[in-house]
C-alpha cells in the first residue's frame, strides 16, 4: 500500500531531500550554544582525576543506547553492567578506585584484608568487616556471600553470567547450585566453607593465581537466600551497596537512591557521592549523544563510545568533554590451522606481512575513533603488557603499509610462491567489521592471495566459526574477531584462546586451533604463581609464544571516544573496566 | 447490518487463529529448518550445556511443534506456568510468552508500552488528517495554481524523506537548536504539559509523512468527486458552494480516507519502529526494536501478534464504519 | 400539438438574435440572446454554444433537440449558471449573451443572486438519477436540503413538504420511502423522486436534461406523463433537452433544433414535425426509434460525426454531412454560414437550399420514407 503511494518523482524528491539536507546542517550548526567549555581538556581522564571533589548529592544521570544484559549480579557479562553494580553490591575484594592501570589492581571490600592464603595457595580464609549490612539493615554474612556464589550453579535458571568460580571451585559439577540443594540452609557447596558469620573460606582443588580477581566479580557478590527471588531477582537486586533499586523499567529507564542502612565507615572503596543515579535508555544513539553534549545527561552507561555524528559534533565544539580510553578489545585476523595453507606458519606469515596495516586501522575507524594499531596479542590494559613496544612483526613500524617482499619470501617459504586462494568469514552485523575484511582482501590481492569474504551470521558465532568442523568444511583461512578479557589478567584474556584445553567441538573460541604445549604449561604455571612479578612475566612470555606462532594479525587496540559531562567531579578511567569508574563520580554541585 | 457485522467478526475471528499460527510457525518452526538454536540464544557468552538444556526445557522446545502451538495458544486463554530447576514462573492469562531475556511476561510489557504507541499513533493521525485533508481539498480547489504546485511538492519530499531524516532533522532543529521542546517522553499521567512537549515533534514528523500521503490522495478522490453529477444536482438546487464542498463533496471524499486512515492506525497501533526509535518513545516499536537486538524472540512474536490483531481490528472497524458511511454497502 | 388558446409567441425571429447592452427588459419569462458558451482549452476555443437566442413563457414547453455535443446541455447549464459555479482550477468556462429571467439579467446580477434563484426560481432534472443523486444521502434528506436552502423551515415541515412531493410524483409509500437511499429505488422511482426534488420550491422554470434516456421505454412513457401534468399543474415553463425526437413530440410545444452550438430549425412543434425544412431535421426525424418500425429500415440516418467544435466547418456547419449540400448553387454552402430564415408561421431555418427545394424534397423523398 505504502510503495503505491510514494510517487516514482525521484528528481523533485531528491531536490527536496537535498533543500531540507541543507537546514539540517543549518539547524545543526545552531545547536552549538550549548555545552560550557570549563572542561579538563581532551583525554584528561585517561590516566588521572579530573575534577578532584568531594561535594555530595545531586542526580548523576546516566544515558544509555542498551539496557544491560540483566541486573543480577550473577546473571550479567556487560563490562558497563559489572562497573554500575559496584553502586549495589559489594565483593569481598574489588578493584582500586584509582586511574588507570592501578585501578585494575584489587583492594578488600566486604573482607578486612586480600584474604589470608595457605595450604600452598589451595585455601583462602576471609574475615568479614564490621557493620556492612543490607538494605534493611541486617547484617551481611559469609553465609550470604557464599548464598550468592553458589548461584553461579543454578546455571540452568541463572544463566548468562560467568561461571569462573563454579569451574574453579567445583571443576566435576558436584554440587547442583543452591535451588536443588537438599541441605535445610541451601549451603551445601564443600568447596566453601562459613564457620562463623564473619568468616568465609575457600578450598581450591587446584591452586589458581587469578582466584581473587574472580571474587571481585559481581558474580561473586552477597546475595540473601530470602530475597532471592531466583530468575526474577534482576529486576529488583537486594542491596548491598551505597545505593539501592528504586524503580525500575527494562529499556526503559532506571534509578537508584541512597542506601540508607550503608555506612560510609564499612566501606573503604565507595565514596557514594551523589544523591540519585538514574539511567535513561535511548534507542537512537543519536539523538542520547546530542542530548550528552547539550547537558542534559553526564555519561554513556555502555561506555562505548560516541555515534558518528555525535563524534563529529563533539570533537568539533567539546573536545576538552572528551576522553579517548582503550576499549580493552584487540581487533584481529586469526587463522585456523585446519583450513590449508594455514597449518603452515610461513603461509600465515605471508598473509601477516601482506597485509596494510594502515589501511586496517582506517577501516576500523581510523586512530581515534578505531585505536592503535595493535602490534600484539596483550593488550595494553592487561598486566604483564609491553604495550606497543613489541612488535615483532613491524606492524605499527617500518611494515605499517606492509611488505610485500617479505611476504613473498614467506610465500615461497609455505611452498605457495604464486599465492593461494582462501575464503575470509567476517560477522554480518558489524559494518567495521566486513569493512575491515575488504580491506585485508584488497592487500593481501597484491601478493597473490585471493580471499573471498563470507558474512555469516553474527548472532550465531558459536555454531559457526565457534565450531572447528564447520571452519575446515567452509575453508575459513581467515576469521575476523575481536577480544577482551574478562578480567584484567593474561589468564582472563588469553586461556580460552591459546590454551589447548579449551578447543571445544561447539563454542570453540581457541579459533586458530593453537595446540602449544609450552603455552598450556606457561597458563599452568601462572595459574600457581602467586607473585605479581612473575605472573607479569609468564604473561609476557604466553603473549611472545603466540606471536611467534603467527597465529594472529592484530589490527588495532580499540579505543573509544566516552562524553564526560564537565558537572562530573573524580572522573578517571580505569582498567578494571575500560571506561570512567562509575562508583567514584560526583556532581560539582547538587543540584 | 447485523448479519453482516456478524459474518466479518467471523472472519475476523478466522484470521485470528490463522494469524496466529502463522506466526508462531514463523517464529519457532523456521529457526528450526534454518538449524538455529533458540534456546541457545537465550544464554549468554558462556553458553553453558545445562543451562540450554534447561532453557529448552523450559520453553518446550523439545516437545512436538504441534503441541508447541498448542500450548501458545492454551496459554493466551489460561496462562501458563514454566518451570525449571526449582524456578516456577508464571504467566498468566493473557499469556503471549514469556521473556527469558528480561525475565517478563509477555504481556504486560504489550499493555504497559501499548498507550505510548496508540497516544503517538492517534495524535499522529489527527494532525495529519486536519492538516492533510485540508492540504488536499485546497489542492484540488485551486489545482493548477501556485499553492496546488507548492502543497503537492511538500507533499512528495514527505512521501518520500525517510521518518529517522524528518525526525533527526526535527529533534535538531526544534528541540537542541531553537529549544523549543524538550522532545522527551514523560508519561501522561506524570505531567500534561511534558507529555505534550515530548510528543509534539514526534507527531508532526509522523503526521508530516502521512499528511503528505492523505493530502495527495484528498486531492485526487476530491477532484474526482468534485466531477460527479450528484455535485451539479447540490450546486442546482441551489446550495452554497461552502456546503457543497464541505457536505456533499466531503462525504464522499472522506470514504476512502477513512478507509487508508483505519488500516494505518492499525499498522502503526502495532508499532511505529522508526518514529519511536527516533524519538526515544517507550512504545511498542521500541520495544520490538530492543527486542530484536537482543534476540528476544517472546517479545518480537507478541508485538507481531499484537500488530497484526490491530490491523485486524482496524480492518474490522473499517468495514463497519464504511457500512456507517456508504449505505450502499450494507446490502452486500 | 400547440394547444390553442395559449398566449404569447415563445420562438421569436433573428430580431431576438441581435443583443445590444441598452436591449430593455424583455417580456418574455424567459429570453435567451445571443447566448455564447466557450470554453478555452490547450487546443483552441471550444465553442460549445455559439449565438444562441430563444424565448420561452410560462406554461409552455420547449424541446431542444440535437446529438451529443450539438451544446444543447450547455445551453442549460448556462442558463442555470452551472458554468461558472463550482470550476475550480481549469480555466473557466466564457458565458456572453443575456439571459433574461422573469426580468432579471442572470449574467450580470452576479453569482450569489443567480444561486438562490437556482433551485427555486429555476430547477433542473438530470439525465442520470441514478449518480445525480448523492448515493450517502436518503431522499428524504436530498429533498428536505433542497427545500430548506429557500424555505426557512423545521425539519418536520420540510419532511413533510418531502413526503407530500414524493406523493405527488406517484411514489407509493412516500413517509416510508422518504427514508430511503437512492441505491434502494429503481430508476423511474430515482427519477420520480429527483422531479419531485426538482418542484419542491414550484420553480417557474424546470429544465430536464435527458430526462429519460437512462430509464427504459415502458418507464419513459410514465416519466413523459409526469413532467406533463406536473407543467399543467404547477404552470411553469419546461426546457426539455433531448437527442430524441421522440420525447419532445410528446411534451414540446415548440421546438429547437442545435447543431455545433447553433440553432438551425426552430418552430412550432407541429411545424417542425411535419414540414421540416432542415436536412439536419430530417435526419433527426429519421433516426426516432419507432414502435412500428424495424430498425434498419430508417431513412435517413444522419451519417458522420459531430463537427468540431473548435474548427466548425465553414459554410453550413453540417454540409460534410449533409447529402444535399450540392443542391444550392455557387458552392454556397461550403462558403457562407446559411441565416435563420421564416420558412412558416414562426418556423425558422438555417438552410441554403431554396423553400421550394427544400419542401419538394422532404414531400418527395424524406416523408414517404418515415
Amino acid at each position: 500500500m505504502t510503495t503505491q503511494r510514494t510517487s516514482g518523482r525521484r528528481k523533485q524528491a531528491l531536490a527536496a531531500a537535498a533543500l531540507v539536507a541543507g537546514l539540517l546542517a543549518t539547524a545543526a550548526c545552531g545547536s552549538s550554544g550549548g555545552g560550557k567549555t570549563s572542561d579538563a581538556g581532551y583525554d584528561a581522564a585517561g590516566n588521572k582525576v579530573v575534577n578532584a571533589g568531594t561535594t555530595k548529592g545531586g542526580t548523576l544521570k546516566f544515558a544509555g543506547t542498551q539496557d544491560g544484559d540483566s541486573w543480577d549480579t550473577t546473571r550479567s557479562y556487560y563490562g558497563f553492567a559489572w562497573n554500575f553494580m559496584r553502586y549495589y553490591s559489594r565483593q569481598l575484594v574489588t578493584y582500586k578506585t584509582e586511574p588507570g592501570k592501578s585501578g585494575a589492581a584489587l583492594q578488600p571490600d566486604l573482607a578486612t584484608d586480600m584474604g589470608k592464603v595457605s595450604d600452598g595457595g589451595k585455601t583462602y580464609t576471609f574475615t568479614l568487616r564490621d557493620g556492612i549490612s543490607w538494605e534493611d539493615g541486617k547484617p551481611i554474612t559469609s553465609k550470604d556471600v557464599k548464598y550468592g556464589i553458589e548461584r553461579q550453579w543454578a546455571q540452568d535458571v541463572l544463566s548468562g553470567g560467568p561461571v569462573y568460580l563454579k569451574d574453579i571451585l567445583d571443576p566435576n559439577g558436584e554440587y547442583q547450585g543452591p535451588y536443588q540443594d537438599e541441605s535445610a540452609d541451601k549451603l551445601g557447596l564443600k568447596a566453601v566453607e562459613t564457620p562463623d558469620d564473619k568468616t568465609i573460606v575457600f578450598h581450591l582443588p587446584q591452586v589458581n593465581s587469578d582466584f581473587p580477581q574472580m571474587l571481585a566479580m559481581p558474580s561473586a557478590s552477597p546475595v540473601r537466600q530470602d530475597k532471592d527471588t531466583k530468575s526474577k531477582y534482576g529486576l529488583h537486586p537486594f542491596s548491598s551497596g551505597p545505593y539501592k533499586f528504586e524503580s525500575y523499567e527494562p529499556g526503559k529507564s532506571l534509578e537508584l537512591v541512597r542506601n540508607t542502612q550503608w555506612k560510609d565507615t564499612s566501606d573503604p572503596v565507595r565514596k557514594a557521592y551523589p544523591d540519585t543515579v538514574s539511567v535513561k535508555f535511548f534507542s537512537n544513539a543519536n539523538d542520547m549523544d546530542q542530548r550528552l553534549i547539550a547537558g542534559d545527561y553526564d555519561l554513556d552507561l555502555s561506555q562505548s563510545g560516541m555515534s558518528p555524528q555525535g563524534r563529529q559534533t563533539a570533537l568539533k565544539q567539546h573536545k576538552g568533554n572528551l576522553d579517548n580510553p582503550l576499549s580493552g578489545y584487540v581487533r584481529y585476523a586469526v587463522f585456523p590451522q585446519n583450513v590449508k595453507p594455514f597449518d603452515n606458519e610461513h603461509c600465515r606469515k605471508a598473509v601477516i606481512h601482506g597485509a596494510d596495516h594502515l589501511s586496517l586501522q582506517t577501516a576500523r575507524g581510523g586512530p581515534v575513533a578505531g585505536g592503535d594499531i595493535g602490534t600484539n596479542m596483550l593488550p595494553p590494559t592487561v598486566p604483564g603488557t609491553e604495550g606497543r613496544e613489541y612488535d615483532p612483526f613491524a606492524l605499527a613500524g617500518a611494515d605499517k603499509n606492509g611488505n610485500i617482499a617479505k611476504a613473498k619470501e614467506e610465500l615461497i617459504a609455505c611452498g605457495k610462491p604464486d599465492g593461494f586462494g582462501t575464503t575470509i568469514a567476517v560477522r554480518n552485523n558489524k559494518p567495521v567489521e566486513v569493512a575491515t575484511a575488504q580491506s585485508l582482501q584488497a592487500s593481501l590481492k597484491k601478493i597473490g592471495v585471493d580471499a573471498q569474504i563470507d558474512q555469516y551470521d553474527g548472532s550465531q558465532t558459536s555454531g559457526i566459526v565457534g565450531s572447528p568442523s564447520n571452519v575446515e568444511k567452509k575453508g575459513y583461512g581467515i576469521i575476523i574477531d575481536g577480544w577482551a578479557a574478562d578480567f584484567p589478567s593474561v589468564q582472563g584474556f588469553g586461556r580460552p584462546l591459546w590454551d589447548s584445553k579449551y578447543i571445544l567441538e561447539s563454542g570453540n573460541n581457541n579459533y586458530a586451533l593453537i595446540k602449544d604445549e609450552a603455552i598450556d604449561e606457561l597458563f599452568d604455571a601462572y595459574a600457581k604463581e602467586l607473585d605479581e612479578g612473575s605472573k607479569g612475566r609468564i604473561a609476557r612470555q604466553i603473549n611472545h609464544k603466540v606471536m611467534e606462532g603467527a597465529y594472529y594479525l592484530p589490527f588495532t587496540y580499540e579505543k573509544y571516544l566516552n562524553w564526560r559531562s564537565s558537572r562530573l567531579t573524580n572522573v578517571y578511567m580505569t582498567d578494571a573496566y575500560n571506561g570512567y569508574d562509575f562508583i567514584s563520580l560526583g556532581l560539582k554541585s547538587s543540584k | 447490518m447485523l448479519a453482516y457485522l456478524i459474518r466479518r467478526l467471523f472472519a475476523a475471528a478466522v484470521m485470528l487463529v490463522v494469524i496466529i499460527m502463522v506466526v508462531f510457525g514463523i517464529f519457532f518452526l523456521v529457526p528450526k529448518w534454518a538449524g538455529v538454536d533458540i534456546a541457545a540464544s537465550f544464554v549468554g557468552k558462556q553458553a553453558d550445556p545445562a543451562a540450554v538444556e534447561a532453557v529448552r526445557e523450559k520453553l518446550g522446545l523439545s516437545d512436538p511443534v504441534h503441541l508447541q502451538a498448542w500450548e501458545f495458544f492454551k496459554g493466551i486463554f489460561a496462562g501458563r506456568t514454566f518451570a525449571t530447576g526449582g524456578d516456577v514462573v508464571h504467566c498468566s492469562a493473557p499469556c503471549f510468552g514469556y521473556s527469558f531475556k528480561s525475565e517478563q511476561a509477555v504481556w504486560p510489557v504489550l499493555t504497559d508500552r501499548f498507550p505510548v504507541t496508540l497516544g503517538l499513533a492517534l495524535g499522529a493521525a489527527v494532525l495529519w488528517l486536519v492538516f492533510g485533508v485540508a492540504a488536499g481539498v485546497l489542492s484540488a480547489l485551486k489545482r493548477g495554481s501556485l499553492w496546488d504546485r507548492s502543497a503537492m511538492v511538500v507533499a512528495l519530499a514527505g512521501v518520500s524523506l525517510p521518518i529517522y531524516f524528518t525526525g533527526m532533522l526535527s529533534l535538531a532543529t526544534f528541540a537542541f537548536g531553537l529549544k523549543w521542546f524538550d522532545a522527551q517522553y514523560v508519561p501522561l499521567g506524570q505531567s500534561l504539559g511534558g507529555w505534550f512537549g515530548g510528543m509534539i515533534l514526534p507527531w508532526i514528523t509522523l503526521a508530516f509523512l502521512y499528511a503528505a500521503m492523505y493530502a495527495r490522495i484528498t486531492r485526487a478522490t476530491m477532484m474526482e468527486v468534485l466531477g460527479e453529477d450528484y455535485i451539479r444536482t447540490a450546486r442546482a438546487k441551489g446550495l452554497r458552494e461552502r456546503t457543497v464542498i464541505g457536505k456533499h463533496a466531503m462525504r464522499s471524499t472522506m470514504t476512502p480516507i477513512l478507509t487508508m486512515l483505519g488500516m494505518d492506525l492499525g499498522a502503526l497501533i502495532g508499532g511505529a519502529i522508526l518514529t519511536e526509535s527516533t524519538f526515544n518513545l517507550p512504545g511498542l516499536g521500541q520495544a520490538v526494536l530492543n527486542a530484536i537486538r537482543n534476540q528476544d524472540l517472546p517479545i518480537i512474536l507478541g508485538v507481531v501478534l499484537i500488530t497484526s490483531l490491530s490491523v485486524l481490528l482496524a480492518n474490522l472497524v473499517v468495514d463497519v464504519l464504511y457500512a456507517v458511511i456508504d449505505p450502499r454497502v450494507r446490502l452486500t | 400539438m400547440t394547444e390553442p388558446g395559449r398566449s404569447g409567441a415563445p420562438v421569436d425571429g433573428p430580431a431576438a438574435a441581435s443583443p445590444s447592452a441598452a436591449s430593455p427588459a424583455p417580456s418574455a419569462f424567459l429570453d435567451v440572446r445571443d447566448l455564447r458558451v466557450h470554453f478555452p482549452t490547450d487546443d483552441g476555443l471550444v465553442k460549445s454554444v455559439d449565438g444562441l437566442s430563444f424565448r420561452l413563457e410560462r406554461g409552455r414547453t420547449l424541446g431542444i433537440v440535437g446529438e451529443s455535443g450539438s451544446g444543447k446541455s450547455v445551453t442549460s447549464l448556462g442558463i442555470m449558471g452551472l458554468h461558472t459555479a463550482g470550476r475550480y482550477g481549469r480555466r473557466k468556462a466564457r458565458v456572453s449573451g443575456e439571459i433574461w429571467l422573469n426580468g432579471t439579467e442572470l449574467l450580470s446580477v452576479g453569482a450569489d443572486h443567480v444561486r438562490k434563484l437556482r433551485g427555486r426560481e429555476m430547477a433542473m432534472i438530470f439525465q442520470d438519477p441514478l449518480s445525480a443523486l448523492h448515493p450517502y444521502y436518503t431522499i428524504g434528506e436530498q429533498i428536505v436540503e433542497a427545500y430548506r436552502i429557500h424555505h426557512d423551515v423545521g425539519k418536520k415541515a420540510a419532511r413533510k413538504r418531502a413526503i407530500e412531493m414524493l406523493d405527488r410524483v406517484g411514489i407509493p409509500q412516500p413517509d416510508k420511502r422518504v427514508d430511503n437511499y437512492p441505491h434502494e429505488f429503481s430508476g423511474g422511482m430515482r427519477q420520480r423522486a429527483m422531479i419531485a426534488m426538482s418542484l419542491v420550491n414550484n420553480p417557474e422554470l424546470l429544465i430536464a436534461d435527458e430526462p429519460t434516456t437512462a430509464l427504459d421505454v415502458t418507464v419513459q412513457a410514465q416519466i413523459l406523463d409526469l413532467i406533463r401534468d406536473l407543467q399543467e399543474e404547477f404552470g411553469s415553463a419546461v426546457i426539455v433537452i433531448t437527442h430524441d425526437l421522440g420525447v419532445v413530440a410528446e411534451l414540446a410545444d415548440d421546438i429547437l433544433v442545435m447543431y455545433g452550438g447553433r440553432c438551425i430549425e426552430r418552430g412550432p412543434a407541429e411545424q417542425v414535425f411535419h414540414e421540416p425544412r432542415h436536412p439536419y431535421t430530417w435526419g433527426l426525424l429519421g433516426s426516432m426509434p419507432r414502435l412500428d418500425r424495424e430498425q434498419q429500415d430508417r431513412l435517413v440516418p444522419v451519417k458522420g460525426s459531430p463537427p468540431s467544435l473548435i474548427n466548425l466547418p465553414s459554410g453550413c456547419a453540417f454540409n460534410p454531412r449533409c447529402p444535399y449540400a450540392d443542391v444550392p448553387k455557387d458552392d454556397l454552402s461550403r462558403t457562407v454560414r446559411p441565416e435563420l430564415t421564416e420558412v412558416g408561421d414562426r418556423h425558422w431555418a438555417a438552410c441554403h437550399m431554396t423553400q421550394e427545394q427544400r419542401e419538394r424534397i422532404w414531400t418527395e423523398e424524406i416523408a414517404p420514407r418515415l
